[in-house]
């Protein structure tokens, strides 16, 4: 291994994590355009924004305590009552703020 | 149709309402923007360090993460390998952008894709199918959370000393609300009910089996796939 002083693996750090993101996001706008664009494979990218962000949401929801599990579902609730995503997203944080404050 | 070219009005017509429409979503961004900030400061990162990592790696659960292992000396192979797993749905994310580049000159799309985070591609995405968008649009929207992004985590980042416990305001928790708050606006009916079981279900089991950010490729991939062989209309084929 090569010794790097702290500041430049500070900055190797951040390029490769840079590099890595990007590639990413590159590469799969350029080969999209290589595969099939109906069928199955087209009910599978549409259904992906959905479960990819519920996948991020669900353990993180769980791992936040029964507080957490109440300003998730009002949250949602709200969302999907309003559509609003700002005024949604305030109702689980006070909740949560509020179940802090009063030491729940 | 397209037979003239664009005007350069129009496209600013797009980038403005594209800005506009992320506004709302730009704040909560700026909200867990600041915590990161927080983190950052205590981790020993400078400002400045923060502030590039914001406008070159742009990915706010990865920087998360990143800032959480920022340990010296530095698991840089470590680091890059768990950024690399949380940002494997921008393959995908990038991939269902790919209607909405149709078209255009490949400089655009290597610009344009850099700017495509989480919350303007779930706006513009929503967006798609009920009326026009363009890459403008998304444009927009991406300035507008990356202003909010590199505000928020440099405030924080700056008032890391007045704010010790973030946690007491809810503040760690945003990160959860906003794609609470988010996810919805996918929902297009019954059809996605089983889609969506499979997939938290997935998520919760992967997230415990595996380590790492596995478990939101995992669950994503499964639920599309549910999804793509669920029978709509009686279908014999299964070839590929």
């Amino acid at each position: 291994m090569i010794n790097l002083t702290p500041e430049q693996a500070t900055w190797l750090t951040i390029f490769c994590a840079a590099t890595i993101t990007y590639s990413l996001r590159l590469s799969g706008l350029l080969l999209a355009g290589r595969l099939p664009k109906t069928g199955r494979f087209k009910k599978f990218m549409d259904a992906l924004p959905g479960t990819i962000l519920l996948s991020l949401i669900v353990p993180a929801a769980i791992g936040a305590g029964p507080i957490g599990w109440l300003a998730t579902a009002l949250t949602g609730l709200c969302s999907l009552k309003t559509g609003n995503v700002f005024v949604s997203m305030l109702v689980g944080i006070v909740i949560v703020a509020a179940g802090r404050w009063f030491g729940l | 149709m397209n037979n003239n070219p664009t005007l350069p009005r129009e496209h600013l017509h797009h980038l403005r309402i594209g800005f506009t429409a992320n506004l709302v979503v730009a704040a909560s961004v700026g909200a867990y923007g600041s915590v990161l900030g927080l983190l950052a400061a205590q981790k020993g990162l400078t400002w400045f360090q923060l502030l590039i990592m914001n406008l070159s790696v742009f990915a706010g659960s990865a920087q998360f993460v990143m800032v959480d292992m920022w340990f010296p000396p530095l698991p840089i192979m470590e680091i890059t390998l768990a950024v690399l797993i949380i940002n494997m749905r921008y393959l995908l994310i990038g991939a269902s952008l790919n209607p909405l580049f149709e078209g255009k000159a490949l400089y655009q799309k290597i610009l344009f894709i850099h700017l495509v985070a989480d919350e303007n591609w779930a706006i513009t995405m929503a967006r798609f199918h009920k009326t026009t968008t363009s890459i403008w649009f998304l444009l927009g929207g991406g300035i507008c959370v990356q202003a909010a992004w590199c505000s928020g985590t440099i405030l924080g980042h700056r008032l890391g000393a007045v704010i010790s416990n973030p946690e007491q305001f809810g503040l760690d928790f945003s990160f959860v609300a906003v794609f609470t708050a988010l996810v919805f606006s996918f929902w297009k009916g019954r059809q996605d009910l089983l889609p969506w079981l499979v997939a938290a279900t997935v998520a919760i089991v992967s997230e415990s089996l595996l380590p790492g950010k596995w478990y939101i490729v995992c669950g994503g991939i499964s639920g599309a796939l549910v999804a793509a062989f669920q029978p709509v209309k009686p279908e014999g084929r299964t070839d590929d």
